[in-house]
């Protein structure tokens, strides 16, 4: 299972894309400014935000667990997300990093930034319950 | 940080949650998600999600995402603030957790009923429940602070 993250329905929807990963190993999603993710006029809203953080989750841990050849269904249990800047109207990317990923919980964090990426706009914490894949 | 929420409806005077929460549900991410305002309280705010194959999310189940139940708790959270405030104040989102208790049922609406429980100065602290019919039976809780950026005298 070394497919790459395929993006939900939600996710399209909002205009996400998931970015070749480069060296710092799980890939990052990126999300174009738009009315649909505006919130007060000319800034994205937090709640769109907070998608792709954890969209950015998602393929974090899909990332990791492929690449360990771990096949397993993951849900998430829940997210903690803080707001550190206003999310202008540009592109905004984030990205996972697996913190660890056991048998039945994984704990993920995610950052979103737009042009600096060390100036991060959001953070986050996201846990996971994890269950295997039944094979037929 | 994040929001807050100016668009289309007067900042000044008293604020009415139902005006406020139709305008919501039209424009912006708010009118993308089709949020549709279901009622209010003195402290409290609630709105609802319809269900669309559009807002679906990993699972491939036709489950709801998660994404769409963020937006919308942040959007009932910081409606409950002005609610309770009875005037609009604008404010950003500090932070917001949310507990997903179960997945909500594909094709049904969620509903959200977010409540202010406190406010200390610009601090703002609220909670939230979402549910997907049943009050008893929700799919996500929620809590948070927010800061207002203007004026609380």
């Amino acid at each position: 299972m070394t497919a790459g993250f395929e993006l939900p329905p939600y996710a399209r929807a909002m205009g996400m894309l998931v970015l070749n990963r480069d060296h710092h190993g799980a890939p990052a999603v990126a999300m174009d400014f738009a009315e649909k993710s505006e919130g007060r006029p000319g800034y994205l809203h937090g709640g769109a935000i907070g998608g792709l953080l954890e969209m950015a989750g998602f393929a974090a841990l899909h990332a990791d667990l492929a690449q360990r050849g771990i096949e397993a269904r993951f849900k998430p249990i829940n997210i903690s997300i803080e707001y550190l800047r206003n999310g202008l109207p540009e592109r905004v990317f984030a990205r996972g990093e697996v913190l660890r990923a056991g048998r039945r919980i994984a704990n993920v964090r995610i950052e979103a930034w737009q042009g600096d990426s060390t100036a991060p706009i959001a953070s986050c914490w996201m846990n996971f319950q994890l269950s295997p894949v039944k094979v037929a | 940080m994040s929001e807050d929420k100016t668009q289309g409806w007067r900042v000044d005077g008293p604020f009415d949650p139902e005006a406020a929460g139709k305008v919501l549900g039209s424009l912006g991410h708010g009118g993308f998600l089709g949020m549709r305002y279901g009622g209010h309280g003195t402290d409290w705010f609630e709105a609802e999600l319809p269900w669309r194959e559009e807002l679906v999310g990993a699972g491939g189940n036709g489950v709801l995402a998660s994404g769409p139940i963020i937006s919308l708790f942040d959007n009932c959270t910081a409606m409950a603030i002005w609610t309770r405030r009875q005037r609009f104040v604008p404010h950003v989102t500090l932070d917001l957790r949310i507990d997903y208790v179960r997945a909500a049922v594909p094709g049904r609406s969620v509903i959200a009923r977010a409540e202010c429980y406190q406010i200390r100065g610009a601090l703002a602290f609220v909670r939230g429940l979402a549910h997907d019919g049943d009050t008893s039976d929700p799919v996500a809780h929620a809590a948070g602070i927010f800061m207002a950026t203007g004026d609380t005298a």
